[in-house]
């Protein structure tokens, strides 16, 4: 089965110099592979490193040591040391991400921020709406909102728009930052088909979910973090 | 997307006998790209954008610019009259004061057209209506063309400012401090404006700026910028989540939070 992301050994720590230089280490030796078709989820108490790990993977924060292997446009590539540019060509080709909260930009629309990731792709601005339009109604988002910017919008309303913005593309590659966490068991649902539908297209995924049930639904694999805890290599 | 950069920097150098500007610059940019160069006031960033936009020359240091026709120039080897022309043509710079970029005593139609004929248009009634569409590009009903930008308010001024330099369709702008001394509800405007014309235009820009949020929204790498050196630079996002730089860790945690 195809793995189109392979991490090994990778390492990261914060340095907080404002603090007198103390280092956080927060994860070592983190080691696995993703699967194509399949949902893998890191699993572990909230501290465990599961968002840094995540981050690491979409090139928001440093990687300290390790390789973050990623099939990219007929080549392999390593995150943790590719250029910005190549990082921003992975992540509209190749990575795509759903945040945990939805960083709003003041002024755009709801509809646009969904199609956007698409017109970055090069589709053209109203097929991108279409499939924008679609998305949002299937997440059960009132249609009044959509020409609204999402800067006022409650929690799972902008969580649902963050969701559509993430499952728009079609990205090899999905990690998911708790995308369930402020929605009701409805748009659960919807998420959980969602997940569903991507892993038919082929899609590897690695997320992070607290609710039992979503994880229940979702996962085909579970990795315990906390056995990539600093302390354990050491040791 | 073409694989060349648009602009190569080299350690790019600026003394001011013995104070530095800035030290040691080295970065490529591509088309499309905007750079964000931050750091506080007197950490060289003016200075840099000025020794790019060659309205300074450097002590040392290179950068060659890939024209129109795909050749390579060294910027500070081009004659006064061929970094002029590049200026008008190919360049735009968005000052902070639009004072400094707009000629405040002929209309704002004219201050559109000027670069226009700059370029070689002659004819009177498309420049006309280059200028009306530009003026509504950025948010100017066209009732007020024959205005002097005089009469505008500053967010005005910088949205005229921001269609002056846009209207030549050049591939690399400028800008210092865009935002600067805007209230934020017309800096927002302002933002989203930008952002969406660089989108659409596939511009590439290097913008200085003190604020960060400014950076976050506009562009898609950074440089830190501290007594004119580079302490730090990146993608955008990741400088400002995991910031490794003692000064730049300073500068985030300095963030108001609303």
């Amino acid at each position: 089965m195809a793995t189109p992301l392979v991490v090994s050994d990778v390492a990261k720590s914060f340095t907080m110099h404002l603090r007198d230089g103390i280092k956080l280490p927060v994860v070592a030796g983190v080691s696995f592979s993703i699967r194509a078709g399949e949902c893998t989820v890191l699993g572990g108490p909230s501290g465990a490193g599961k968002s840094s790990i995540l981050k690491m993977l979409y090139g928001n924060y440093a990687v300290d040591e390790g390789q973050i292997i990623v099939s990219h446009d007929d080549g392999l590539i390593d995150l943790a040391t590719a250029s910005p540019r190549t990082v921003l060509a992975v992540r509209r080709q190749t990575i795509g991400y759903v945040s945990q909260f939805l960083r709003t930009v003041p002024r755009v629309p709801a509809l646009d921020v969904v199609a956007e990731p698409l017109v970055e792709r090069g589709e053209d601005h109203e097929s991108a709406r279409d499939k924008a339009r679609a998305l949002l109604a299937q997440l059960n988002l009132p249609e009044k909102l959509w020409a609204l910017p999402p800067a006022t919008f409650s929690g799972g309303e902008q969580q649902r728009v963050n969701i559509a913005r993430g499952f728009i593309t079609e990205h090899p590659i999905l990690l998911l930052d708790e995308p369930t966490a402020s929605l009701d068991a409805r748009n659960r649902d919807v998420v959980i088909e969602l997940i569903a539908g991507k892993k038919t297209a082929g899609v590897a995924l690695l997320g992070i979910f607290h609710d039992h049930d979503v994880r229940e639904a979702v996962a085909d694999r579970i990795i315990d973090v906390t056995a990539f805890a600093p302390g354990k290599i050491a040791a | 997307m073409t694989d060349e950069p648009l602009l190569r920097v080299s350690a790019l150098s600026k003394f001011y006998g013995s104070r530095v500007g800035c030290d040691n610059v080295s970065f490529d940019l591509w088309p499309g790209e905007v750079l964000a160069v931050v750091g506080e006031s007197g950490s060289g960033k003016t200075t840099l954008l000025n020794c790019l936009s060659t309205r300074l020359l450097p002590s040392s240091g290179t950068a060659s610019y890939r024209m129109r026709d795909g050749q390579f120039r060294e910027l500070y080897r081009m004659s006064e009259a061929e970094r002029r022309f590049l200026m008008r043509t190919d360049w735009g710079f968005v000052h902070q004061n639009p004072a400094d970029g707009l000629r405040m005593t002929v209309s704002a139609g004219a201050n559109v057209g000027e670069r226009l004929m700059a370029v070689g248009d002659r004819h009177y009634g498309k420049i006309r209506a280059t200028a009306v569409d530009w003026l509504s590009r950025v948010e100017i009903d066209e009732d007020r063309i024959d205005d002097e930008p005089r009469a505008f308010s500053g967010g005005m001024r910088q949205r005229l400012q921001i269609a002056r330099n846009l209207v030549t369709g050049p591939r690399l702008v400028f800008m210092d401090e865009p935002t600067g001394g805007l209230d934020v509800s017309v800096q927002a405007r302002l933002l989203d404006l930008l952002r969406g014309l660089v989108t659409d235009l596939g511009l590439a820009a290097i913008v200085v700026t003190h604020d960060l949020a400014v950076a976050r929204l506009l562009s898609q790498r950074m440089m830190v910028m501290k007594d004119g050196r580079v302490i730090e630079s990146g993608l955008t996002d990741r400088v400002l989540d995991d910031p490794r730089a003692p000064y730049t860790q300073l500068l985030v945690s300095s963030i108001l939070q609303v």
